[in-house]
């Protein structure tokens, strides 16, 4: 294999920074609807994620975690705010100048169909970025080059070589999500950002692939954003979490004290609703409500009409996302737990 | 709902004014031919020439010449044929719309009737051979040409068959208007009507067939069916209900360029003096000022009926209702 | 969750035999359900858990004659009531549909028909079972909507469906289900589109149907966590077979089927330490033209052995695990499964139970975090009493 090297050339020198990979200032995405309404999908979140970690986003639909994934990339032109990436402002670059950008940071989507093309082969599919980018000394990649990266590819996500030469339709769900996730490690990216990567897979196939990213970012030395409302999938998966509700982050920390020392009362919600598959476990009553709608979000604190612990403070004013521990931080007037 | 209607309103009058503004700048304003002498018709006198030129404002900018055309179409309404010495082109129109109105109506009327019967049927027996014999007249009826179909309906009621007792009480061709008498006028059109549907059954009755068989795999009408209601209600209430909302922007538009001039075949054929057959005449004369009505007034219909099939549709599909 | 175990003497509420449904496909039968067997007592929850294609919805549209497609064959019996419901004529399962035996289905936003009211819906169902006038119809929907948790019932019987959120469209779905005082409801996979913290909302609604409706429910699900959750009986489906069915305690405690404790170790836990792996399970379930002759879970299996792979597939035995009667009593008799039921409660589909080689009972992962306090060796038998509130 003549192109191994380029996973450990990407992958190792970077750790020794203490610099996060990405950092998001302050983005805003406004939609502008009929009537003269607007749909804030992402309202003022501010992000970092160091190189190695896995940032999980979770939330319930409407609560902007997909629109920010698609963000980070540039896949969605933010309305306002600053996405860094390794250190370089790519908020406003051009398509142009983003194409080399592009290269080391990936997705991976949800419909695993839906983002194959059924009429090529998948050998053809895995090679296209492999065609279009550059090699790592400049050079366009020769014929026998993608070749083998093809096979390391498969290779890396425990396929056969031979599925190379089959078309979509011919695997499973599991399989079709192993072959985009190997499409989007083609071109030996630092940061692949997972959009719900697993949430159309059975339970038994699930596994698979979450085991798949760990192991994947284990030995490429990746770092992940991993967009999922399945609470028990990112915290297999996370370093970290942040929680988002109607926009916003509410609370964000290391995924195990977000998640049994939550400080948001929409977190704590969230985890003590997930049904366990243990008989007799004890479930706090849910929370009553529905999401609103996130083009009349609620004045004051956004999660205040459902929220059990409201206060008249809540109502009126918003609170900001501060620190209550090294490394752990929420958007209450009350927290429930001191980090 | 209101706002929705009234923003409507105000998208068809700027539409109407854009089409006639285009309609004004495709036959008056193309460059190197004159105007004039469109107007005025071949081997006109340059005294007719000059009289024209006078009228229209051809010697002016061209915003005059457009707002002189408009205000001679739709405010004075003397807009006045050369090539027909002289004979005014809005009354003509307002004489040929009524015979295309009822001409349409009628067959309008036959073919939803009977497309929606053939085609629930069909959709009701799916797969037996009434489906499939239903579906094989309706592409019979789509492949027959209306003007062959026209002349072989007069060859049969008109001619070879006229005197039997089937066909004895058609009269001659042309139009008898609807105030004077009432059934000759049915007895008169009732031909054209059919041969006028037709085509129209046989394409209304596949479309309604085949988005039928579509909705009953909609979750809908599975949840329709456990609900306990019989398969009858299932098709009407659910399923031909909704399909309604297809078939209505189907019809709104076919409606609208028929009454605007599109039954012109049909017309001919029986002698009707409509729209269509005013325009067919226009365009054989080179009749400029009657070509550029005819075409302004199939375009405020067509136009209306889109406004009308849109405000249908805030009737029919209350998800439209909102997303305006 | 309280385990109301049926006194002996009722018959069953719904008692399905043997039910196999086959399509045919180019000129072959597919069998999708293969002789798949259960009981449902009143005011019983079932759980009938599996993946997609392991014939849990077609399971549940079979027994509510919801399958026409042309040439699809369905054998064996589903009692309902002592009444049987294969083959049952069109004319009279439309009265037992939506009257008897209701369904609410996954997605509620295209469950309802886009143009009418959720108001005009539910009358629709209730005055096609009962001679009741618009405006009674309607006082009853309100009434129902209000049951069911809607805010507002009267005004929200006007809307359109794509006017309410996910959780409101599938409150009134369980209302128009509930309209008619059904013994039986049908739930496909009724929490599946919405979001977590309001799923939690319905099935606590679904939960107290029984006391509030006296209604059985058969729940289709995927979720192993909805199943624990919710159901007092779980049937586990593989591939069209039923691979274990039992109390929804034992079975989580001791799962007796191979497939079904690899299903529940590789679902990533929430509490407790975190696996550095999750112990997933190998390959895909096999297509059902894919299907082996024996153990349909024999390629995936990691106890899989010689007597595994020959036809015909290995058939439900106890799996031992008595409540009632002493453990390991009668893990070799040959107890058929349709013996009525003093002694087995949990049954697998597995040769292992047979061979006197049982699985090991589950270890959760909070239990493996709380060894200290709690006994590492499983549920001891008395929890699983009957009728004890936790």
């Amino acid at each position: 294999m003549t192109t191994s090297a380029t996973f450990s050339a990407t992958s190792a020198p970077s750790s020794a920074s203490a610099r996060p990979l990405l950092e998001v200032r302050d983005v805003r995405k406004t939609y502008h609807l009929p009537r003269g309404q607007t749909l804030k999908a992402v309202d003022g979140i501010s992000l970092s994620v160091m190189p190695g970690e896995v940032l999980g986003l979770v939330g319930e639909s409407g609560c902007g975690k997909s629109t920010l994934g698609r963000c980070l990339l540039r896949l969605t032109d933010v309305s306002s705010g600053q996405i860094l990436f390794e250190g370089q402002d790519i908020t406003h670059l051009s398509e142009r100048a983003l194409r080399p950008v592009r290269q080391r940071m990936q997705m991976v989507f949800q419909d695993s169909y839906a983002s194959l093309n059924p009429r090529r082969r998948i050998g053809d599919l895995l090679a296209e970025p492999l065609k279009v980018h550059p090699g790592p000394d400049g050079r366009k990649r020769s014929r026998a080059t993608i070749a083998a990266r093809l096979h390391e590819l498969m290779d890396l996500v425990s396929l056969p070589a031979a599925a190379l030469d089959r078309y979509a339709h011919e695997f499973s769900g599991g399989q079709r999500q192993r072959i985009n996730i190997a499409r989007a490690l083609a071109l030996s990216p630092r940061l692949v950002v997972a959009d719900e990567p697993v949430s159309a897979l059975d339970v038994s196939v699930q596994a698979q692939i979450v085991n798949l990213f760990a192991d994947l970012q284990a030995r490429l030395g990746l770092t992940y954003v991993f967009v999922a409302h399945d609470l028990a999938v990112v915290r297999q998966i996370s370093t970290r979490v942040a929680v988002m509700y109607l926009g916003a982050v509410v609370e964000l920390g290391e995924t195990d004290a977000v998640l049994h020392r939550p400080a948001h009362p929409y977190s704590a919600a969230l985890t003590a609703a997930v049904p366990r598959p243990v008989v007799g476990a004890i479930r706090a009553a849910p929370l009553g409500g529905d999401i609103p709608s996130p083009v009349a979000r609620p004045a004051g604190c956004r999660f205040h009409t459902r929220c059990p612990f409201v206060q008249g403070r809540c109502r009126a004013e918003e609170p900001a996302l501060r620190r209550i521990g090294p490394s752990h931080s929420v958007a209450c007037h009350f927290p429930l737990a001191e980090g | 709902m209101m706002m929705a209607l009234l923003r409507r309103l105000g998208q068809t009058v700027f539409v109407l004014f854009g089409i006639s503004a285009l309609v004004f700048l495709v036959f008056f304003a193309t460059p190197g031919a004159d105007p004039t002498a469109r107007i005025a018709g071949r081997n006109a006198s340059p005294q007719t020439m000059e009289k024209v030129r006078q009228e229209y404002g051809f010697d002016r900018p061209l915003p005059v010449q457009y707002a002189t055309m408009m205000k001679k179409l739709f405010i004075t309404q003397d807009l006045a044929s050369y090539v027909d010495r002289g004979e005014l082109v809005v009354p003509e129109i307002a004489r040929a719309a009524p015979v295309t109105v009822s001409l349409v109506c009628g067959a309008a009327l036959i073919w939803v009737v009977l497309s929606i019967a053939m085609g629930t049927i069909a959709a009701a027996l799916k797969g037996t051979w009434i489906d499939r014999g239903l579906m094989m007249l309706g592409l019979i009826g789509i492949s027959m040409p209306v003007f062959w179909l026209g002349q072989v309906a007069n060859l049969i009621t008109q001619s070879r068959y006229h005197d039997t007792w089937l066909f004895s009480w058609v009269p001659g061709l042309g139009y008898v208007p609807l105030t004077e008498n009432p059934w000759g006028w049915f007895k008169a059109l009732v031909i054209p009507w059919i041969v006028l549907a037709v085509m129209f059954i046989g394409i209304y009755s596949r479309v309604l067939r085949a988005d039928l068989v579509a909705l009953s795999g909609e979750d809908f009408m599975r949840t329709a069916r456990a609900k306990g209601l019989s398969p009858t209600r299932i098709l009407l209430r659910h399923g031909l209900r909704t399909s309604m909302v297809t078939f209505v922007s189907l019809f709104g538009l076919d409606f609208a360029q028929l009454v605007g001039g599109g039954a012109l075949l049909t017309e001919v054929v029986f002698g009707l003096p409509g729209v269509g057959r005013l325009t067919y005449q226009a365009l054989t004369n080179l009749d400029l000022p009657l070509i550029m009505a005819t075409v302004m007034y199939s375009a405020v219909f067509v136009v209306l009926a889109n406004a009308v099939v849109d405000i249908l549709y805030l009737f029919l599909d209350p998800r439209v209702r909102d997303a305006r | 969750m309280p385990a109301e175990i049926a006194p002996p003497m009722t018959a069953p509420l719904l008692d399905v035999r043997d039910l196999c449904v086959s399509f045919p496909s180019r000129g072959r039968m597919i069998p999708i359900v293969e002789h798949v067997s259960f009981t449902l007592g009143e005011r019983d929850i079932l759980g009938l858990v599996g993946e997609s294609g392991s014939g849990k919805s077609v399971t549940a549209m079979a027994l509510m004659g919801l399958i026409d497609s042309p040439g699809v064959q369905i054998t064996g019996s589903a009692l309902f009531r002592g009444q049987e419901l294969v083959g049952m004529p069109q004319k009279q399962l439309r009265r037992l549909r939506g009257r008897e035996i209701a369904m609410i289905f996954q997605d509620p936003m295209t469950a309802f028909t886009p143009v009418y009211t959720i108001g005009w819906q539910i009358d629709e169902q209730i005055r096609a079972h009962e001679r009741l006038s618009r405006k009674q119809a309607r006082a009853r929907t309100v009434e129902l909507l209000a049951e069911m948790g809607v805010p507002d019932p009267a005004r929200t019987a006007d809307r359109y469906p794509h006017q309410l959120s996910g959780g409101l469209r599938q409150r009134a779905m369980i209302a128009m289900a509930l309209s008619c005082n059904p013994s039986l409801l049908i739930a496909d996979e009724p929490t599946t589109a919405l979001d977590v913290t309001v799923q939690a909302q319905i099935l606590d609604l679904i939960r107290s149907l029984r006391s509030t409706y006296g209604s059985s429910v058969l729940l289709i699900t995927h979720d192993m966590g909805v199943v624990a959750e919710t159901c007092d009986t779980t049937l586990v489906l593989y591939s069209g077979r039923v691979a274990e069915t039992g109390p929804t305690e034992v079975l989580f405690a001791h799962p007796g089927h191979p497939y079904t404790a690899a299903l529940l170790a590789s679902i990533p836990p929430l509490d407790g330490p975190r696996p550095h792996r999750l112990p997933a399970i190998a390959g895909a379930p096999p297509a059902p033209l894919e299907r082996p002759a024996g153990c349909a879970f024999a390629p995936r299996c990691t106890y899989v052995h010689d007597t595994c792979l020959p036809a015909p597939p290995p058939p439900l035995v106890p799996t031992g695990y008595d409540p009632l009667a002493a453990p390991q009593d009668d893990a070799t008799a040959q107890v058929s499964a349709a013996a009525p039921s003093t002694q087995p409660v949990q049954f697998a589909a597995c040769v292992l139970p047979a061979e006197g080689t049982p699985l090991p009972p589950r270890l959760t992962y909070s239990e493996l975090s709380a060894g200290d306090e709690a006994d590492a060796t499983g549920f001891p038998p008395s929890s699983f009493a009957a009728g004890e509130p936790h």
